[in-house]
């Protein structure tokens, strides 16, 4: 299917579960498939740079909070309606990806994932000193009046909203990935040396996987000041997007779009599970030993279980 | 006569206070077929590394087509028409055999083919036309991890083809392989002639260098010892020395 | 300028030095000598923390002879460890991306499993001489950084005379230099790194106590601790003790300073950008190979 047919058929089957989803009117719906779309596009976005191009970035909530505080600032400084957040966010997390990327996508790529591990820790002293942002006591977002379009309420609004932005990001990836580019970012996660003999400018497409996955890591956080109200850095900081950005796309598998897709899904519906029937922490705990359990023994993911049935099968 | 194509001037490569390339000198003409000999350790494929930009040279200068390439980074001198082939084979590992093609051909290929640029669409059955060449073409399909190391070999081959170059190092090639296996990558090699593809062979197999080249030349501990035709170097003192020991 | 704040900013500087030379040994033997990018390291640190305040809770022993006597327990987690790293992926020649996710999986399942048992509240084990500082002129040497200090300072160059003395030490400088060498000498080279590896995180252990005497320790401060632990080490040039040494200086100093003359929250930031500026202008450190 090319690129610009998948597109289309994205947006048509996005609205359309949309549209269904609106006939539902449990409100806890609505939050918990904000959260579980919030992970689709960070564990999409983190695959670009992660299963793509083949460069782990440990930093998810730095770029995802880079998202969020765009949106703190620009409510605080200009009131600034939802759209321009969203263009703004994304545009400065994609900056900041690039401008990491500068200073060591040059090297070896665990260098680069050492960065990535100790930007979050940076971002966090930045924002916590940051009084104009709340600081260590958060800042609160106001949603006032109605919600726009005439939906029933801003959760309803901004589920929506969110679910768009998902189905750009997983457009995004598959245009990433079924192009000319996808293939040099492929051949630059086999063997850099051997890409780079082969007339792929790496460190150029790699600079662009960096910007587009951190880039798309502040969409997803752009509109967490709205839906909850209350930003605060513990919150955004939290283990739960450091660890499911990287245990997603694993899980599901790296090779393509749809892995992080069933991994985001599986996953974060499970989480759902887990936190409204055990307790929240066992959750984490949970993600982790998954990761731990897929990387070792199952490194293809769900994808690879089904490829590797396909191809018995054809035998 | 044909023109210079490649010209290494004064080439020098330290580590510490290790020489391994000392004012090493080195002309290939189009078309021409360079044997590169010496023995282990001697500077060959550190000579091939500085020539792609792999490893950046401390004295010297690198001039390919022309340009003068010292700072230009590998996949800049590989989209000028240089292509290389791996000691080693590293092939894309989690790509089929013919999707490995068509990375040179998107990439390397393109960037100097002009009007002949290859589009996405087309790259699969350029790739397939070289396949065929090397005699990979049953294989296209598989996954170019599994493949047995003489097919590798013929894909690290084929995939320097695929930049369409015009001068292309083997590296080793022939290393390790049976005597017909080394006559067919000798043949595969031969073809370039028709392409007008000037080729540096660098082997450790005599036969194959006597048979291939129309120049040959003899690094030993860095420094370039001979360089004349098969007969004029194979009978050379030093070359001799180099290789045997006194 | 101050000098009793400056003076005293130096000392505090060179005292914590110590301790992230401690830190960093490990990240020195297991990313330095053997190539393996263990990340989750600061996580065997907090648990070398929270095990010395367990025992200490328990038996009231000074908490940095507790980890001496445990390092075993240390050394013997590192070697199972390592089997699995070893045989999941460096076997299979799939270390770089995920090994690394194995072990930021690692990191984190014990900083959820600590969470889990002991909360999100900061502990401290308060010694002896916790509260003990010993004054020169106008510079102080508060005891509970001074002790860490100097017991570390012994650690270090303990591992660096059995690296260079002994047999097994100099294997482990081998393998990472040429493997094939130490299998002709009949020398397992797998068996030699597992055995590294598990130094590696017995200094973990060690250096935990270490910390819970110096400051507050909770489960999430871990992920504090790469960016420093890299930092030091390639500032001081990978698979060189006495540049890790050095690094560890250069490092503490520069982060006293900081949170004397700027505040303390901004102490996490000299890390991360001293390790971006060696990265980026001389990657190979300062006494790197």
């Amino acid at each position: 299917m090319s690129n610009r047919r998948f597109a289309i058929t994205a947006f048509v089957v996005a609205i359309a579960l949309i549209g269904a989803s609106l006939a539902i009117e449990n409100a806890y719906f609505f939050t918990a498939a904000y959260g579980v779309l919030v992970f689709v596009i960070l564990a999409t976005a983190w695959n670009i740079l992660g299963g793509y191009t083949g460069y782990v970035n440990f930093g998810t909530p730095a770029f995802f909070a880079i998202g969020a505080y765009t949106t703190v600032f620009l409510y605080n400084a200009f009131q600034a309606p939802l759209i321009v957040d969203i263009v703004c966010g994304t545009a400065v997390a994609g900056l900041a990806g690039l401008a990491v990327g500068y200073l060591t996508l040059r090297l070896r790529g665990v260098f680069f994932a050492i960065a990535t591990l100790a930007l979050a820790v940076v971002m966090l002293t930045f924002v916590v000193n940051w009084e104009y942002v709340g600081g260590a006591r958060g800042a609160y977002v106001i949603t006032r009046g109605d919600a726009p379009f005439g939906f029933a309420s801003w959760k309803h609004y901004l589920y929506v909203v969110i679910a768009v932005l998902a189905t750009v990001a997983i457009v995004v990836a598959r245009l990433l990935e079924r192009s000319k580019i996808g293939r040099g970012l492929a051949a630059i996660r086999d063997d850099e040396l051997a890409a780079e003999c082969a007339g792929v400018p790496t460190l150029r497409l790699k600079l662009l996987s960096a910007a587009t996955s951190c880039g798309l890591m502040g969409m997803a956080g752009t509109t967490y000041p709205y839906f909850y109200a209350y930003t605060e850095p513990l919150s955004i900081f939290s283990l739960s997007y450091a660890v499911n950005a990287i245990a997603m796309p694993m899980i599901g598998g790296m090779t393509s779009w749809v892995g992080p897709l069933i991994g985001a899904l599986l996953l974060g519906t499970l989480q759902q599970l887990v936190q409204v029937t055990i307790a929240s922490d066992l959750n984490l705990l949970i993600t982790g030993l998954l990761l731990v359990l897929f990387v070792t023994l199952a490194p293809n993911g769900i994808l690879g279980w089904f490829d590797a049935w396909k191809r018995r099968r054809k035998r | 006569m044909a023109g210079v194509l490649l010209q290494a001037s004064g080439v020098t490569k330290h580590f510490g206070g290790f020489y391994a390339l000392d004012k090493v000198d080195l002309e290939v003409r189009e078309g021409e077929r360079l044997g590169l000999i010496g023995p282990n350790g001697s500077g060959k494929t550190t000579l091939v590394n500085c020539i792609t930009g792999t490893l950046r040279h401390d004295e010297g200068t690198v001039r390919f087509n022309g340009h003068d390439i010292s700072r230009l980074a590998t996949h800049g001198r590989i989209r000028l028409g240089l292509a290389r082939s791996f000691q080693i084979p590293k092939p894309f590992a989690s790509m089929s055999v013919v999707d490995n093609l068509r990375v040179p051909l998107l990439y390397a290929a393109s960037a100097h083919a002009g009007a002949a640029k290859v589009s996405e669409a087309r790259s699969r059955e350029e790739a397939m036309v070289i396949l065929r060449e090397v005699g990979l073409e049953e294989k296209a399909e598989e996954r170019s991890g599994g493949l047995t190391q003489v097919d590798m070999r013929k894909l690290e081959l084929a995939r320097a083809m695929a930049s369409r170059p015009k001068l292309l190092i083997s590296d080793e090639a022939m290393a390790g392989l049976s005597s017909s296996e080394v006559d067919d990558i000798i043949t595969l090699l031969l073809k370039m002639k028709d392409r007008g593809v000037a080729v540096i062979m660098i082997e450790h197999i005599m036969r194959a260098v006597m048979r291939f080249s129309e120049r040959v030349a003899v690094l030993d501990a860095g420094k370039k010892i001979a360089d004349g035709s098969p007969q004029e170097v194979v009978a050379n003192p030093d070359v001799q020395r180099a290789y045997l020991g006194e | 300028m101050d000098s009793a704040l400056f003076l005293n900013a130096v000392v505090a500087g060179l005292l914590l030095a110590g301790f992230y030379a401690a830190v960093a040994v490990g990240i020195s033997i297991s990313f330095g000598m053997l190539d393996v990018v263990n990340i989750a390291h600061p996580g065997f640190i907090i648990l070398g923390s929270y095990v010395a305040l367990m025992v200490h809770q328990w038996l009231g022993v000074d908490p940095i002879a507790i980890s001496v006597v445990l390092s075993p327990l240390f050394f013997v987690l590192g070697m199972a460890l390592y089997r699995v790293f070893y045989l999941a992926f460096e076997r299979r020649g799939q270390e770089s991306l995920r090994g690394l996710a194995f072990f930021f999986g690692i990191l984190f399942i014990t900083e959820v499993v600590l969470i889990l048992i002991y909360g999100v509240d900061y502990q401290l084990v308060k010694t002896a001489y916790s509260e003990t500082v010993w004054r020169l002129g106008e510079v102080g040497f508060p005891l509970r950084l001074l002790v860490p200090c100097v017991v570390s300072v012994v650690m270090v160059l303990g591992v660096q005379l059995f690296l260079n003395r002994t047999f097994f030490g100099r294997a482990v400088l081998a393998v990472s230099q040429d493997q094939l060498a130490l299998r002709i000498m009949g020398v397992n080279p797998v068996k030699v790194k597992e055995l590294a590896f598990a130094l590696s995180i017995a200094t973990a252990g060690v250096a935990g106590a270490f910390l819970i005497v110096i400051q507050p320790v909770q489960p999430s401060i871990g992920r504090e601790f790469i960016g420093l632990a890299f930092a030091i080490c390639v500032l001081g040039g990978l698979g060189s003790l006495y540049g890790t040494l050095v690094g560890a200086v250069i490092l503490g100093v520069a982060e006293s300073f900081t949170a004397t003359y700027f505040g303390p929250s901004w102490a996490p930031a000299v890390s991360f950008g001293l390790l971006l500026l060696t990265l980026a202008f001389r990657p190979a450190g300062l006494f790197g190979r």
